[in-house]
């Protein structure tokens, strides 16, 4: 009897897996009928392997860690120095493959920190509701009627400028984006026969919110996620680029770009290769969201 | 909302660990000195008395001194601000201008060489860091070819106009000095088109997907079918509908423009309230960053409530029962 439960259940649970397989399947067959969807997929890769693999494949890895070289300072774009060198003679080829390591480093830490705080806000205020979601929700208005950009710059000039003050300022801004998606989300869900079923027989909160809402608002958690490690790693560059954020020798983007700024016109290389890789980066993550946003939240597409 | 905006800024500016009546002071200030200029701003009481000397002076429309340029931060906000209204009205004329159109554009020529066109700037935009694309800007335009100057608000041989409304172009316009006008044109066209891409991009493609929308209405089906020309369709029936939801972006987009205006006004030196704020920012001077913030947190209110307004005035639906 035990043995047939046993079977029966293995079953089920191969069926189960079968069924999650065309599921994914389906998945991406959807995603691979967009162009865009795949180079955006095919951009956050190369990007990714560069952040791997980069101080590996570089020709000068002692260039970003603040190496001299003035005999060879601002040579044009040639076979030694594909993007040319700064004003003390670094690669800036080498300096731009190394950022990708710190620029998608920080994008990742202000997403998941807004993340981390906005999802728990947003399930209180959905779930719970009351004066507490009533004033959560308040907060987050407040937050979103200032730029992220401004309210970082405050913080960030409260702090001091340095990369860490940079992403802890971008991270404590970025949340109440998430409060917003996860509040509607977990009121929707709320209201569902499944919800109401579960609470029906007796289970407890924290199971419902753990087992039957939270699930379901990761995809959109997803999609918002990708915009978001786009637009994190540009509003950090452009703090860089004000003076606040990394400090050079650092290899990043934005202060790269800063720099480079004061050799304009004659100079054109140090400046213009850091911004298209902001640009390819962000431009990877923003079609990957799309993507994936017409994948598992075909509803919600083409709103914005 | 105010007071609680005005919570923030001034949480962020006193829990920080810096001090600035030190950094006022001067690198080689002696702590008696230090201790002078904390009590002249007031920087030695108790946090619960500042914040409510804030709140009162806030309400009087003191916003405290800049410790950097030694005035009133009303008066350098009153200065700056002028400047930046000017760069992000028009940049937001051109976002909408040229977003309209070419949505509307790319939805009736759906999936043609105009649609992905059209895709391509509008992905673009959002992915394109601004700062970049001015220096990119400035680099081929200003001094590559020499079309248009590289930044700043006027030529440093044209004098500004006896100010009247401190808006330059309305200034200019009144006194009737149309190379003044020219000028500050000539100065504005980069820092614009730089501010207005991404608002572009974002206009272009809720337009797009709205009109779309709108076109498979069947009021819109039932007008074709009765022999109404294509032309008049889209402009007289379907862009009304479509231009609801552009109108609510616009709104948002306003508030994030403000927030991109800091690193425009940086790149083009224009002397607006961005610069402002990023110059005391890097001199860790709070005063003038929390004047700066609630001025575009009030400004973006400020926008939503018109928007709002606008909108019962365009959809019947959301007007309130009764005035219809």
């Amino acid at each position: 009897m035990s043995g047939a439960v046993a079977s029966g259940s293995a079953g089920a649970w191969l069926a189960e897996r079968g069924a999650a397989a065309r599921e994914l399947r389906f998945y991406a067959r959807v995603f691979a009928r967009s162009a865009a969807s795949l180079l955006g997929l095919g951009l956050v890769l190369v990007f990714l392997l560069m952040a791997a693999l980069g101080p590996f494949v570089v020709p000068y890895p002692e260039d970003a860690r603040g190496a001299v070289h003035l005999d060879q300072k601002l040579r044009p774009p040639g076979a030694r120095h594909w993007f040319g060198t700064d004003e003390v003679g670094t690669d800036i080829y080498t300096r731009v493959v190394l950022g990708a390591r710190v620029s998608l480093r920080i994008g990742l830490v202000i997403t998941v920190l807004g993340a981390a705080i906005g999802v728990p806000l947003g399930i209180v205020a959905g779930y719970v509701g009351g004066a507490v979601g009533e004033i959560i929700m308040r907060v987050t208005d407040i937050f979103l009627s200032v730029p992220a950009l401004v309210l970082a710059l405050a913080i960030v000039g409260a702090l001091g400028p340095g990369i860490v003050n940079a992403i802890v300022a971008l991270g404590l801004v970025w949340w109440p984006g998430y409060v917003r998606l996860v509040q509607s989300k977990t009121l929707a869900l709320k209201g569902q026969v499944f919800v109401e079923a579960a609470r029906a027989v007796g289970t407890g909160r924290l199971r419902i919110v753990f087992v039957h809402i939270l699930p379901n608002c990761v995809s959109p958690i997803t999609v918002k996620a990708s915009m978001d490690m786009g637009s994190a790693i540009l509003a950090a560059a452009g703090l860089g680029f004000i003076g606040l954020g990394a400090q050079p020798p650092y290899p990043e983007w934005g202060a790269m770009i800063s720099h480079g700024r004061n050799y304009l016109p004659t100079w054109w290389w140090y400046s213009a290769f850091p911004g298209l890789f902001i640009y390819l980066t962000v431009l990877g993550f923003n079609l990957l969201g799309d993507g994936l946003r017409d994948v598992l939240d075909p509803r919600s597409r083409e709103q914005g | 909302m105010l007071f609680g905006l005005l919570c923030i800024t001034f949480t962020i500016s006193h829990v920080a660990p810096g001090d600035p009546a030190r950094l006022a002071a001067g690198p080689d200030a002696t702590p008696s000195m230090v201790e002078t200029i904390r009590v002249q701003y007031g920087l030695d009481r108790p946090l619960p008395v500042q914040f409510g000397q804030y709140l009162r002076g806030v309400l009087r429309g003191d916003l405290g001194r800049s410790l950097r340029t030694r005035e009133t931060v009303a008066a350098d906000l009153a200065r700056y601000f002028p400047n930046t209204f000017e760069l992000v009205t028009g940049a937001m004329l051109l976002a909408v201008g040229l977003g309209v159109p070419l949505g509307i554009l790319s939805a009736v020529y759906r999936d043609t060489w105009v649609d992905q066109l059209t895709r391509v700037v509008s992905v673009s935009g959002i992915a394109i860091p601004a700062f970049w694309l001015g220096l990119m800007l400035q680099l081929l335009l200003a001094l590559e070819l020499g079309i248009v100057p590289l930044g700043g608000r006027l030529g440093l041989m044209t004098a500004p106009p006896p100010p009247v409304t401190h808006l330059l172009f309305v200034d200019a316009l009144l006194a009737g000095q149309w190379r003044v006008f020219g000028d500050a044109l000539a100065h504005a066209v980069l820092p614009t088109v730089t501010l207005c891409f991404p608002a572009l991009a974002a206009i272009v493609r809720v337009n797009r997907a709205e009109m779309l929308e709108t076109l498979k209405q069947d009021y819109i089906v039932n007008a074709r079918a009765q022999g109404v020309s294509e032309l008049r369709i889209v402009a007289r029936y379907a862009l009304k509908n479509a231009m609801i939801p552009t109108l609510a972006m616009i709104g948002l987009r306003y508030g994030w423009m403000l927030g991109g205006t800091v690193l425009v006004e940086t790149v083009f030196d224009w002397p607006g309230i961005g610069l402002y704020a990023v110059a005391s920012a890097v001199s860790s001077d709070f005063q003038p960053i929390m004047g700066v913030t609630l001025v575009i947190g009030l400004n973006f209110m400020l926008a939503n409530f018109l928007v709002d307004l606008a909108y019962s005035w365009l959809d019947p639906r959301v007007r309130p029962a009764g005035t219809a």
